[in-house]
Protein backbone atom coordinates (compact mmCIF):
# COMPACT_ATOMS: atom_id res chain seq x y z
CA UNK A 1 0.00 0.00 0.00
CA UNK A 2 1.73 2.29 -1.22
CA UNK A 3 3.37 5.07 -3.82
CA UNK A 4 6.73 4.94 -5.44
CA UNK A 5 9.20 6.98 -6.61
CA UNK A 6 9.64 5.57 -10.24
CA UNK A 7 12.37 8.67 -11.65
CA UNK A 8 13.25 11.63 -9.39
CA UNK A 9 11.74 15.17 -10.24
CA UNK A 10 13.68 18.05 -9.35
CA UNK A 11 12.38 19.08 -5.94
CA UNK A 12 9.88 16.93 -4.95
CA UNK A 13 8.92 17.10 -0.96
CA UNK A 14 6.79 16.23 1.53
CA UNK A 15 5.14 19.33 2.40
CA UNK A 16 1.92 20.74 5.15
CA UNK A 17 0.80 24.01 6.60
CA UNK A 18 4.21 24.60 8.05
CA UNK A 19 6.50 24.04 11.39
CA UNK A 20 5.16 26.74 13.78
CA UNK A 21 6.38 27.61 17.77
CA UNK A 22 10.75 27.06 17.31
CA UNK A 23 11.63 30.32 15.06
CA UNK A 24 13.16 31.39 18.25
CA UNK A 25 15.81 28.51 17.98
CA UNK A 26 16.52 29.69 14.03
CA UNK A 27 14.11 26.95 12.92
CA UNK A 28 11.97 28.31 10.23
CA UNK A 29 8.22 26.90 9.36
CA UNK A 30 8.99 26.06 5.62
CA UNK A 31 5.74 24.07 4.67
CA UNK A 32 3.95 23.87 1.06
CA UNK A 33 4.82 27.26 -0.56
CA UNK A 34 1.05 27.34 -1.97
CA UNK A 35 -1.03 26.31 0.99
CA UNK A 36 -4.32 27.56 -1.11
CA UNK A 37 -3.68 24.84 -3.45
CA UNK A 38 -2.41 22.11 -0.91
CA UNK A 39 -5.29 22.57 0.98
CA UNK A 40 -7.15 22.63 -2.41
CA UNK A 41 -5.78 18.74 -3.03
CA UNK A 42 -6.74 17.88 0.16
CA UNK A 43 -10.11 18.90 -0.17
CA UNK A 44 -11.10 17.13 -2.80
CA UNK A 45 -9.97 13.79 -1.99
CA UNK A 46 -11.87 14.74 1.50
CA UNK A 47 -8.68 15.12 3.74
CA UNK A 48 -8.21 17.21 6.26
CA UNK A 49 -6.93 20.99 4.93
CA UNK A 50 -3.50 20.41 6.96
CA UNK A 51 -2.65 16.82 5.74
CA UNK A 52 0.69 16.60 4.15
CA UNK A 53 0.97 16.41 0.19
CA UNK A 54 3.32 16.26 -2.31
CA UNK A 55 4.87 19.51 -3.66
CA UNK A 56 6.17 19.00 -6.95
CA UNK A 57 8.38 21.20 -9.07
CA UNK A 58 8.59 20.91 -12.93
CA UNK A 59 10.31 18.63 -14.06
CA UNK A 60 8.19 16.17 -11.26
CA UNK A 61 8.89 12.13 -10.17
CA UNK A 62 7.16 9.70 -11.99
CA UNK A 63 4.83 7.67 -9.63
CA UNK A 64 3.59 4.65 -9.48
CA UNK A 65 0.71 3.45 -6.49
CA UNK A 66 1.02 -0.30 -5.82
CA UNK A 67 -2.48 -0.60 -4.78
CA UNK A 68 -5.50 1.87 -5.34
CA UNK A 69 -5.72 5.25 -4.42
CA UNK A 70 -7.73 8.03 -4.82
CA UNK A 71 -6.12 10.95 -5.19
CA UNK A 72 -6.17 14.57 -6.64
CA UNK A 73 -3.73 17.34 -8.27
CA UNK A 74 -3.81 21.30 -7.45
CA UNK A 75 -1.68 24.14 -8.08
CA UNK A 76 0.44 23.98 -11.29
CA UNK A 77 -0.82 22.31 -14.07
CA UNK A 78 2.05 20.35 -15.72
CA UNK A 79 -0.17 17.82 -17.86
CA UNK A 80 -0.60 15.28 -15.79
CA UNK A 81 -1.08 11.65 -17.51
CA UNK A 82 -2.02 8.63 -15.86
CA UNK A 83 -0.77 5.08 -18.22
CA UNK A 84 -0.11 7.35 -21.03
CA UNK A 85 -3.39 9.14 -20.76
CA UNK A 86 -3.95 12.50 -19.53
CA UNK A 87 -5.62 13.13 -16.48
CA UNK A 88 -8.15 16.23 -15.52
CA UNK A 89 -6.53 18.98 -12.93
CA UNK A 90 -8.64 19.28 -9.94
CA UNK A 91 -10.38 16.26 -10.01
CA UNK A 92 -10.14 13.46 -7.67
CA UNK A 93 -8.75 10.44 -9.46
CA UNK A 94 -9.61 6.83 -9.09
CA UNK A 95 -6.28 4.78 -9.54
CA UNK A 96 -5.63 1.16 -9.85
CA UNK A 97 -2.52 -0.54 -8.77
CA UNK A 98 0.51 -0.51 -10.71
CA UNK A 99 -0.63 2.47 -12.26
CA UNK A 100 2.07 5.22 -13.20
CA UNK A 101 1.24 8.51 -12.70
CA UNK A 102 3.68 11.13 -14.40
CA UNK A 103 3.83 14.79 -15.92
CA UNK A 104 4.05 15.58 -19.51
CA UNK A 105 4.89 19.58 -19.84
CA UNK A 106 3.96 22.79 -17.63
CA UNK A 107 1.13 24.34 -18.53
CA UNK A 108 0.58 27.16 -15.66
CA UNK A 109 2.07 27.25 -12.66
CA UNK A 110 5.05 26.31 -10.87
CA UNK A 111 4.55 24.18 -7.75
CA UNK A 112 1.87 21.14 -8.03
CA UNK A 113 0.07 19.76 -5.26
CA UNK A 114 -0.70 15.54 -5.24
CA UNK A 115 -3.17 14.79 -2.33
CA UNK A 116 -4.36 10.85 -1.69
CA UNK A 117 -7.21 10.24 0.01
CA UNK A 118 -6.01 9.11 3.79
CA UNK A 119 -2.65 10.80 3.58
CA UNK A 120 0.99 9.42 3.99
CA UNK A 121 2.26 6.86 6.94
CA UNK A 122 5.50 9.48 8.22
CA UNK A 123 6.99 10.49 11.12
CA UNK A 124 6.61 13.99 12.17
CA UNK A 125 9.11 16.45 13.32
CA UNK A 126 7.91 19.15 16.00
CA UNK A 127 4.86 18.75 15.20
CA UNK A 128 4.87 18.86 11.45
CA UNK A 129 5.16 16.64 8.15
CA UNK A 130 7.07 19.17 6.10
CA UNK A 131 10.67 18.52 4.74
CA UNK A 132 12.95 21.04 6.35
CA UNK A 133 15.84 20.68 3.82
CA UNK A 134 18.56 22.79 5.63
CA UNK A 135 17.84 20.65 8.42
CA UNK A 136 17.57 17.46 6.81
CA UNK A 137 14.39 16.35 8.99
CA UNK A 138 10.83 16.35 8.75
CA UNK A 139 8.75 15.04 5.49
CA UNK A 140 10.34 12.07 4.20
CA UNK A 141 13.82 11.46 5.87
CA UNK A 142 14.26 15.20 5.66
CA UNK A 143 15.48 15.32 1.77
CA UNK A 144 13.53 15.57 -1.19
CA UNK A 145 12.12 12.41 -3.14
CA UNK A 146 14.27 10.23 -4.91
CA UNK A 147 13.91 7.11 -6.98
CA UNK A 148 12.54 3.83 -5.37
CA UNK A 149 11.77 5.53 -2.28
CA UNK A 150 8.06 4.35 -1.27
CA UNK A 151 5.79 6.52 0.70
CA UNK A 152 3.18 4.30 2.75
CA UNK A 153 -0.27 5.36 2.44
CA UNK A 154 -2.09 5.47 5.91
CA UNK A 155 -5.63 4.18 4.65
CA UNK A 156 -6.43 1.86 2.39
CA UNK A 157 -9.31 2.48 -0.07
CA UNK A 158 -12.74 1.17 0.92
CA UNK A 159 -13.14 -2.35 -0.86
CA UNK A 160 -16.47 -1.01 -2.75
CA UNK A 161 -14.46 1.78 -4.48
CA UNK A 162 -11.73 -0.53 -5.99
CA UNK A 163 -15.11 -2.71 -7.00
CA UNK A 164 -16.57 0.46 -8.88
CA UNK A 165 -13.43 0.92 -10.72
CA UNK A 166 -12.35 -0.67 -13.82
CA UNK A 167 -9.17 1.56 -14.74
CA UNK A 168 -8.41 4.83 -13.50
CA UNK A 169 -10.66 7.67 -14.14
CA UNK A 170 -11.63 10.86 -12.72
CA UNK A 171 -14.90 11.96 -10.53
CA UNK A 172 -16.92 14.07 -11.99
CA UNK A 173 -16.70 17.14 -10.45
CA UNK A 174 -13.46 20.14 -10.23
CA UNK A 175 -12.60 22.35 -7.93
CA UNK A 176 -12.73 25.86 -8.78
CA UNK A 177 -9.92 27.78 -7.74
CA UNK A 178 -10.55 30.82 -9.75
CA UNK A 179 -7.31 31.04 -11.77
CA UNK A 180 -8.95 34.01 -13.98
CA UNK A 181 -7.25 36.11 -11.55
CA UNK A 182 -4.53 37.86 -12.64
CA UNK A 183 -1.97 36.16 -10.92
CA UNK A 184 0.78 38.65 -11.33
CA UNK A 185 -0.45 41.22 -9.51
CA UNK A 186 0.76 40.95 -5.98
CA UNK A 187 -0.78 43.21 -3.39
CA UNK A 188 2.18 44.71 -0.68
CA UNK A 189 1.67 46.27 2.82
CA UNK A 190 4.44 49.27 3.30
CA UNK A 191 7.44 47.64 5.82
CA UNK A 192 9.31 49.06 8.14
CA UNK A 193 12.24 50.96 5.85
CA UNK A 194 9.67 51.41 3.59
CA UNK A 195 10.15 55.77 3.84
CA UNK A 196 13.89 55.18 3.76
CA UNK A 197 13.44 54.84 -0.05
CA UNK A 198 13.43 57.59 -2.29
CA UNK A 199 10.30 58.83 -3.83
CA UNK A 200 11.89 57.98 -7.30
CA UNK A 201 11.99 54.19 -5.86
CA UNK A 202 8.65 53.95 -4.72
CA UNK A 203 6.69 55.38 -7.28
CA UNK A 204 9.18 52.64 -9.35
CA UNK A 205 8.14 49.97 -7.23
CA UNK A 206 4.43 50.72 -8.68
CA UNK A 207 4.56 51.53 -12.05
CA UNK A 208 7.50 49.17 -13.62
CA UNK A 209 7.31 45.52 -13.50
CA UNK A 210 9.85 43.22 -11.70
CA UNK A 211 11.02 39.49 -13.25
CA UNK A 212 11.89 36.68 -11.23
CA UNK A 213 15.41 35.63 -11.64
CA UNK A 214 16.35 32.33 -11.54
CA UNK A 215 17.62 32.84 -8.61
CA UNK A 216 14.66 31.87 -7.27
CA UNK A 217 14.06 28.96 -4.90
CA UNK A 218 11.69 27.95 -2.06
CA UNK A 219 14.08 30.19 0.27
CA UNK A 220 13.06 33.45 -1.93
CA UNK A 221 12.89 35.12 -4.95
CA UNK A 222 15.35 37.66 -6.05
CA UNK A 223 14.13 40.28 -8.64
CA UNK A 224 15.67 41.83 -11.54
CA UNK A 225 14.49 45.78 -11.98
CA UNK A 226 16.05 49.37 -11.93
CA UNK A 227 17.63 49.29 -8.70
CA UNK A 228 15.73 51.16 -6.16
CA UNK A 229 17.80 53.46 -3.49
CA UNK A 230 17.19 54.57 0.05
CA UNK A 231 18.05 57.88 1.66
CA UNK A 232 20.42 56.75 4.18
CA UNK A 233 22.31 53.95 4.38
CA UNK A 234 20.95 53.03 8.19
CA UNK A 235 21.96 49.76 9.12
CA UNK A 236 19.55 47.18 10.64
CA UNK A 237 20.01 44.96 13.08
CA UNK A 238 18.55 40.98 12.51
CA UNK A 239 15.20 41.26 13.81
CA UNK A 240 12.43 38.45 12.44
CA UNK A 241 11.00 38.32 8.99
CA UNK A 242 7.96 36.68 7.06
CA UNK A 243 7.05 34.76 4.15
CA UNK A 244 6.59 37.59 1.84
CA UNK A 245 8.68 39.77 3.53
CA UNK A 246 10.47 42.08 0.46
CA UNK A 247 13.81 43.03 1.52
CA UNK A 248 16.20 45.37 -0.25
CA UNK A 249 19.41 44.48 -0.99
CA UNK A 250 22.66 46.63 -0.75
CA UNK A 251 22.91 46.04 -4.47
CA UNK A 252 19.40 47.96 -5.05
CA UNK A 253 17.50 44.66 -6.13
CA UNK A 254 14.67 42.97 -4.36
CA UNK A 255 14.18 39.62 -2.84
CA UNK A 256 11.01 38.16 -1.83
CA UNK A 257 11.30 35.76 1.04
CA UNK A 258 8.83 32.85 0.60
CA UNK A 259 8.87 29.18 2.51
CA UNK A 260 12.07 28.47 2.99
CA UNK A 261 13.00 31.54 4.16
CA UNK A 262 15.56 32.55 7.21
CA UNK A 263 13.66 33.34 10.49
CA UNK A 264 15.52 36.85 11.18
CA UNK A 265 16.94 38.99 8.47
CA UNK A 266 19.04 42.38 8.32
CA UNK A 267 18.20 43.67 5.21
CA UNK A 268 15.89 46.83 4.83
CA UNK A 269 11.87 45.66 5.09
CA UNK A 270 10.59 47.67 1.97
CA UNK A 271 7.37 45.69 2.11
CA UNK A 272 5.35 42.45 2.49
CA UNK A 273 3.53 40.34 0.03
CA UNK A 274 -0.25 39.89 1.46
CA UNK A 275 -0.33 36.43 2.93
CA UNK A 276 -3.91 36.01 0.65
CA UNK A 277 -1.06 36.37 -2.04
CA UNK A 278 1.24 33.75 -1.15
CA UNK A 279 -0.15 31.44 -3.46
CA UNK A 280 -0.01 33.85 -6.45
CA UNK A 281 3.86 34.20 -6.08
CA UNK A 282 4.10 30.32 -5.59
CA UNK A 283 2.76 29.65 -8.84
CA UNK A 284 5.06 32.25 -10.37
CA UNK A 285 8.67 31.08 -11.96
CA UNK A 286 12.03 32.58 -13.08
CA UNK A 287 10.95 34.85 -15.76
CA UNK A 288 7.77 35.79 -14.69
CA UNK A 289 6.65 39.34 -14.14
CA UNK A 290 5.03 40.89 -10.38
CA UNK A 291 3.46 44.17 -10.60
CA UNK A 292 3.07 45.64 -7.22
CA UNK A 293 0.19 47.43 -5.92
CA UNK A 294 0.21 48.90 -2.32
CA UNK A 295 -2.90 47.97 -0.06
CA UNK A 296 -4.18 48.61 3.84
CA UNK A 297 -4.00 46.01 7.00
CA UNK A 298 -7.67 45.76 6.25
CA UNK A 299 -7.79 44.83 2.71
CA UNK A 300 -4.88 42.04 3.37
CA UNK A 301 -7.54 40.40 5.94
CA UNK A 302 -10.16 40.23 4.03
CA UNK A 303 -8.88 38.82 1.34
CA UNK A 304 -7.38 36.37 3.67
CA UNK A 305 -10.87 35.94 5.47
CA UNK A 306 -12.32 35.52 1.51
CA UNK A 307 -9.66 32.49 1.11
CA UNK A 308 -10.44 31.05 3.97
CA UNK A 309 -14.41 30.87 3.21
CA UNK A 310 -13.66 29.92 -0.76
CA UNK A 311 -11.45 26.92 0.70
CA UNK A 312 -14.59 26.07 3.35
CA UNK A 313 -17.21 26.26 1.06
CA UNK A 314 -14.78 24.03 -1.66
CA UNK A 315 -14.17 21.21 1.36
CA UNK A 316 -17.93 21.54 2.09
CA UNK A 317 -18.67 20.87 -1.67
CA UNK A 318 -16.24 17.96 -2.29
CA UNK A 319 -17.14 16.36 0.89
CA UNK A 320 -20.68 16.18 0.23
CA UNK A 321 -20.43 14.98 -3.35
CA UNK A 322 -17.04 12.41 -2.45
CA UNK A 323 -20.06 11.50 0.24
CA UNK A 324 -22.24 10.52 -2.53
CA UNK A 325 -20.42 8.94 -4.54
CA UNK A 326 -18.91 6.44 -2.10
CA UNK A 327 -22.84 6.24 -0.70
CA UNK A 328 -23.44 5.31 -4.22
CA UNK A 329 -21.12 2.70 -4.18
CA UNK A 330 -22.02 1.09 -1.21
CA UNK A 331 -18.84 2.02 0.47
CA UNK A 332 -19.05 2.36 4.36
CA UNK A 333 -17.41 5.40 5.39
CA UNK B 1 14.50 46.86 38.03
CA UNK B 2 12.83 47.73 35.17
CA UNK B 3 14.87 49.20 32.17
CA UNK B 4 13.51 52.82 30.18
CA UNK B 5 11.39 51.56 27.61
CA UNK B 6 11.19 53.25 24.60
CA UNK B 7 10.05 50.90 21.63
CA UNK B 8 8.07 51.35 18.38
CA UNK B 9 5.16 48.58 17.52
CA UNK B 10 4.83 48.27 13.25
CA UNK B 11 3.28 45.83 11.65
CA UNK B 12 5.49 42.52 10.02
CA UNK B 13 3.17 42.19 6.75
CA UNK B 14 -0.68 41.33 7.61
CA UNK B 15 0.03 38.04 10.28
CA UNK B 16 3.21 39.41 12.53
CA UNK B 17 3.96 42.84 15.10
CA UNK B 18 7.20 44.15 16.14
CA UNK B 19 7.93 45.82 18.97
CA UNK B 20 11.29 47.32 18.51
CA UNK B 21 13.66 48.87 21.45
CA UNK B 22 15.78 50.67 19.10
CA UNK B 23 17.29 49.08 16.33
CA UNK B 24 20.88 48.31 18.29
CA UNK B 25 23.37 45.85 19.72
CA UNK B 26 23.01 46.45 23.70
CA UNK B 27 23.21 44.03 26.23
CA UNK B 28 20.15 46.31 28.56
CA UNK B 29 18.15 46.31 25.68
CA UNK B 30 18.45 42.59 25.02
CA UNK B 31 17.86 41.77 28.55
CA UNK B 32 14.27 43.69 28.33
CA UNK B 33 13.80 41.71 25.43
CA UNK B 34 14.10 38.78 26.71
CA UNK B 35 12.37 39.04 29.79
CA UNK B 36 9.41 40.27 27.41
CA UNK B 37 9.88 37.23 25.45
CA UNK B 38 9.79 34.97 28.22
CA UNK B 39 7.07 36.36 29.59
CA UNK B 40 4.51 36.59 26.48
CA UNK B 41 5.57 33.05 26.25
CA UNK B 42 4.22 31.88 29.64
CA UNK B 43 1.21 33.80 28.99
CA UNK B 44 0.60 34.20 25.34
CA UNK B 45 -1.56 37.04 23.86
CA UNK B 46 -4.99 35.38 22.72
CA UNK B 47 -4.41 34.62 19.20
CA UNK B 48 -0.67 34.74 18.79
CA UNK B 49 0.97 31.64 17.56
CA UNK B 50 4.47 32.57 18.07
CA UNK B 51 7.13 34.94 19.89
CA UNK B 52 10.64 35.51 18.79
CA UNK B 53 13.50 37.77 19.85
CA UNK B 54 15.87 39.20 18.36
CA UNK B 55 18.89 41.73 19.33
CA UNK B 56 16.09 45.18 20.26
CA UNK B 57 13.43 43.42 18.99
CA UNK B 58 10.14 41.67 19.77
CA UNK B 59 8.42 39.35 16.84
CA UNK B 60 4.61 38.04 17.63
CA UNK B 61 2.86 35.95 14.88
CA UNK B 62 -0.72 35.55 15.19
CA UNK B 63 -3.89 33.49 13.39
CA UNK B 64 -5.58 36.22 11.86
CA UNK B 65 -8.71 34.02 10.60
CA UNK B 66 -9.15 33.41 14.46
CA UNK B 67 -8.96 36.97 15.84
CA UNK B 68 -11.28 37.83 13.12
CA UNK B 69 -13.86 36.39 15.32
CA UNK B 70 -13.14 38.66 18.22
CA UNK B 71 -13.13 42.14 16.35
CA UNK B 72 -15.48 44.41 15.19
CA UNK B 73 -16.48 44.50 11.69
CA UNK B 74 -14.36 47.01 9.87
CA UNK B 75 -11.72 46.96 12.70
CA UNK B 76 -8.09 44.87 11.87
CA UNK B 77 -6.54 42.43 13.58
CA UNK B 78 -3.82 44.33 13.59
CA UNK B 79 -5.24 47.24 15.67
CA UNK B 80 -6.72 44.70 17.91
CA UNK B 81 -3.18 42.97 18.67
CA UNK B 82 -1.44 46.21 18.83
CA UNK B 83 -3.61 47.45 21.72
CA UNK B 84 -2.91 44.02 23.50
CA UNK B 85 0.59 44.46 22.98
CA UNK B 86 0.54 47.56 24.47
CA UNK B 87 -1.24 46.76 27.18
CA UNK B 88 0.96 43.90 27.94
CA UNK B 89 4.44 46.21 27.20
CA UNK B 90 2.86 48.44 30.10
CA UNK B 91 3.37 45.79 32.64
CA UNK B 92 6.94 45.83 33.63
CA UNK B 93 9.36 42.58 34.30
CA UNK B 94 12.45 41.95 36.12
CA UNK B 95 14.92 42.40 33.09
CA UNK B 96 17.34 40.95 36.05
CA UNK B 97 15.67 37.87 36.60
CA UNK B 98 16.36 36.50 33.50
CA UNK B 99 19.71 34.64 33.90
CA UNK B 100 21.16 32.62 31.45
CA UNK B 101 23.27 29.42 31.66
CA UNK B 102 27.00 29.44 31.02
CA UNK B 103 28.01 27.34 28.54
CA UNK B 104 32.02 26.32 27.88
CA UNK B 105 32.27 25.54 24.06
CA UNK B 106 35.70 23.93 23.28
CA UNK B 107 37.27 24.81 19.65
CA UNK B 108 40.33 23.78 17.78
CA UNK B 109 41.30 26.93 16.42
CA UNK B 110 44.26 24.78 14.51
CA UNK B 111 44.68 23.62 10.54
CA UNK B 112 42.49 22.85 8.70
CA UNK B 113 39.60 23.89 10.88
CA UNK B 114 40.83 27.21 11.30
CA UNK B 115 40.67 28.76 7.45
CA UNK B 116 40.49 32.42 7.72
CA UNK B 117 42.52 32.48 11.39
CA UNK B 118 46.28 33.97 9.69
CA UNK B 119 44.57 36.29 7.43
CA UNK B 120 42.38 38.03 10.51
CA UNK B 121 45.15 38.22 12.69
CA UNK B 122 47.67 39.31 9.81
CA UNK B 123 45.19 41.99 9.07
CA UNK B 124 44.68 42.73 12.71
CA UNK B 125 48.60 42.71 13.31
CA UNK B 126 48.36 40.30 16.01
CA UNK B 127 49.61 36.90 16.40
CA UNK B 128 47.44 33.75 15.85
CA UNK B 129 48.09 33.22 19.67
CA UNK B 130 46.26 36.35 20.64
CA UNK B 131 43.57 36.17 18.75
CA UNK B 132 42.82 32.65 19.99
CA UNK B 133 44.00 34.48 23.71
CA UNK B 134 41.37 37.01 22.98
CA UNK B 135 38.85 35.36 21.76
CA UNK B 136 38.85 32.80 24.96
CA UNK B 137 38.92 35.36 27.05
CA UNK B 138 35.69 36.68 26.89
CA UNK B 139 32.37 35.43 28.43
CA UNK B 140 30.00 36.57 25.15
CA UNK B 141 26.31 36.61 25.33
CA UNK B 142 23.77 34.95 22.79
CA UNK B 143 21.71 37.65 21.98
CA UNK B 144 19.49 35.61 19.32
CA UNK B 145 19.52 32.60 17.21
CA UNK B 146 18.47 32.87 13.63
CA UNK B 147 19.41 32.51 9.99
CA UNK B 148 19.77 28.87 10.32
CA UNK B 149 18.29 26.71 12.78
CA UNK B 150 20.21 26.84 16.23
CA UNK B 151 22.89 29.61 14.23
CA UNK B 152 24.00 32.14 17.97
CA UNK B 153 24.37 35.75 17.11
CA UNK B 154 26.90 36.33 20.20
CA UNK B 155 28.76 39.31 21.43
CA UNK B 156 30.69 41.19 21.72
CA UNK B 157 34.70 40.27 20.49
CA UNK B 158 37.23 42.62 21.13
CA UNK B 159 37.95 45.38 19.01
CA UNK B 160 41.27 43.77 18.17
CA UNK B 161 39.87 40.81 16.60
CA UNK B 162 36.70 42.70 15.32
CA UNK B 163 36.27 42.38 11.43
CA UNK B 164 33.18 42.49 8.82
CA UNK B 165 32.45 40.03 7.24
CA UNK B 166 34.08 38.40 3.94
CA UNK B 167 32.52 40.24 0.65
CA UNK B 168 31.86 36.39 -0.99
CA UNK B 169 30.64 34.22 0.97
CA UNK B 170 31.74 30.73 1.10
CA UNK B 171 30.63 27.14 1.94
CA UNK B 172 30.85 26.98 5.93
CA UNK B 173 31.27 23.60 7.78
CA UNK B 174 29.15 22.57 10.18
CA UNK B 175 30.62 23.51 13.92
CA UNK B 176 32.74 26.61 12.34
CA UNK B 177 33.08 29.77 14.60
CA UNK B 178 33.14 32.55 13.02
CA UNK B 179 33.31 36.86 13.78
CA UNK B 180 32.02 38.98 11.96
CA UNK B 181 32.38 42.74 12.60
CA UNK B 182 31.84 42.30 16.59
CA UNK B 183 30.04 39.29 16.47
CA UNK B 184 31.17 35.90 17.27
CA UNK B 185 29.37 32.70 16.19
CA UNK B 186 29.18 28.72 15.52
CA UNK B 187 27.68 27.27 12.14
CA UNK B 188 25.21 24.28 13.26
CA UNK B 189 25.16 23.06 9.60
CA UNK B 190 26.57 23.15 6.43
CA UNK B 191 25.66 26.70 4.71
CA UNK B 192 27.46 29.86 2.61
CA UNK B 193 28.66 32.34 4.75
CA UNK B 194 30.61 35.42 5.14
CA UNK B 195 31.70 35.35 8.99
CA UNK B 196 35.82 34.66 9.32
CA UNK B 197 35.93 31.31 10.00
CA UNK B 198 38.56 31.15 13.33
CA UNK B 199 38.11 27.20 14.36
CA UNK B 200 35.47 24.74 15.06
CA UNK B 201 33.83 22.99 18.11
CA UNK B 202 33.26 19.22 18.03
CA UNK B 203 29.94 19.67 20.01
CA UNK B 204 26.81 19.49 17.59
CA UNK B 205 25.09 23.12 18.14
CA UNK B 206 22.03 21.55 16.39
CA UNK B 207 20.70 18.28 16.56
CA UNK B 208 17.33 17.28 15.17
CA UNK B 209 17.13 14.25 17.04
CA UNK B 210 17.32 15.21 20.21
CA UNK B 211 14.92 16.69 22.42
CA UNK B 212 16.22 20.50 22.56
CA UNK B 213 17.59 20.63 18.95
CA UNK B 214 19.58 23.66 19.78
CA UNK B 215 22.37 23.73 21.90
CA UNK B 216 21.94 27.49 22.94
CA UNK B 217 19.04 29.81 23.87
CA UNK B 218 19.10 33.42 23.50
CA UNK B 219 20.66 34.75 26.76
CA UNK B 220 23.09 32.13 28.04
CA UNK B 221 26.52 32.91 28.07
CA UNK B 222 29.36 31.47 26.43
CA UNK B 223 32.58 31.04 26.67
CA UNK B 224 34.78 29.57 24.38
CA UNK B 225 38.52 27.54 25.24
CA UNK B 226 40.85 26.25 23.33
CA UNK B 227 41.53 22.31 22.22
CA UNK B 228 44.21 20.65 20.16
CA UNK B 229 43.52 18.81 16.92
CA UNK B 230 43.60 15.11 19.15
CA UNK B 231 41.37 16.36 21.50
CA UNK B 232 38.97 17.58 18.70
CA UNK B 233 39.13 13.76 17.02
CA UNK B 234 38.49 12.26 20.15
CA UNK B 235 36.01 14.13 21.51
Amino acid sequence: MSLKIIKAGIQDTLQDMGRYGHRQLGINPTGAMDKFSMQVSNALVGNAPEEAVIEMHFPASVFMFTEPALIALSGADFHAHINGEPVPHLHPILVAKNDLLHFKQPHHGARAYLSVRGGFEHKTWLNSSSTHLKAHAGGFKGRQLRKDDELFLRVPLPEGLIAAKQECYALPWQADVHWQEDPHEIYILPGHEWNSLIRESKENLFMTAFVITKHSDRMGYRLNHTPLHTLTHEEVVSSAVDFGTIQLLPDGHLIILMADHQTTGGYPRIGHCITAHHHRLAQLAPGDKIRFRLTDQLMAENLLQAQHTHLQQLAYSCGNRLQDFLNKHHVTH
Amino acid sequence: MTAKTTYRIFPLGDSAITADWGNCISEPVNREVLARFRQLSEVPLPGMTEVVSAYSSLTIYYDVLALRKRIAPGTTVYDHMRQLLEERLQQPVSADAVQGRLVRIPVCYEKPFATDLLSLALAKHISAEELVHIHTASIYRVYMLGFLPGFTYMGEVDERIAMARKPVPETVMPGSVGIAGRQTGVYPLVSPGGWHIIGRTPLALFSPEREEPALLAAGDQVQFYSISRHEFENY
